[in-house]
């Protein structure tokens, strides 16, 4: 992966709190797995930057090799990589990712 | 870009031989698939260690030949 790839990414998740590298944007999501985690984190009005790989190779494929980690979307919070579509889903229904948000001291919706 | 479903349980089962795999062809197109892994070897490893795992027996089709798999990994 280049530097300047790299130095972007680990600036886009130190900058942003919150931060989903997907395809699309939160309005206008290009795929119907960046959609649902973009939704989830809708629901629970949390304020997130929408990261859209599809604007950029280099930025598409180096995420993958920045997180080791196949697929998009891919939500970062707080500098820490949480997991993909799957991951957060099963987080968002459990109730586990209201905890991580209340934990990092991230404002949502209780 | 498609990918057998027997092709896919057979790597998964390959690299956790004592899997219990569920996968579903989600639209029939051999592109969309959902997994459900069960595994002892998912024991003590956190989710996206346990994805990591699955990803990995499928040697970088993921997100190539493999369009979309859902995991659902339990122990």
């Amino acid at each position: 992966m280049e530097q300047e790839t790299k130095d972007l990414i680990n600036n886009e998740i130190l900058k942003n709190e919150v931060c989903l590298f997907m395809k699309g944007t939160p309005d206008a999501p290009q795929c119907g797995f960046s959609m649902a985690v973009s939704n989830m984190l809708k629901i629970l009005e949390v304020d997130y930057k929408g990261i859209n790989v599809l604007e950029s190779q280099s930025l598409r494929e180096g995420i993958k090799e920045f997180s080791d980690w196949p697929t998009i979307p891919q939500l970062y919070i707080k500098n820490e990589f949480v997991g993909g579509c799957d991951i957060v889903k099963e987080m968002y229904e459990t109730g586990e990712l209201k905890k991580l948000l209340s934990e990092k001291k991230i404002k949502h919706k209780e | 870009m498609a990918m057998d479903l027997k092709e896919i349980e057979a790597l998964i089962k390959e690299a956790l031989p004592d899997a219990v795999i569920e996968i579903q062809d989600l639209a029939g197109d051999s592109n969309h698939y959902s997994a459900t892994v069960t595994s002892s070897k998912f024991s003590g490893k956190t989710k996206i260690e346990q994805h990591k795992m699955v990803y990995n027996s499928l040697k970088g089709k993921m997100g190539n030949e493999l369009h979309a798999l859902a995991i659902k990994t339990k122990e």
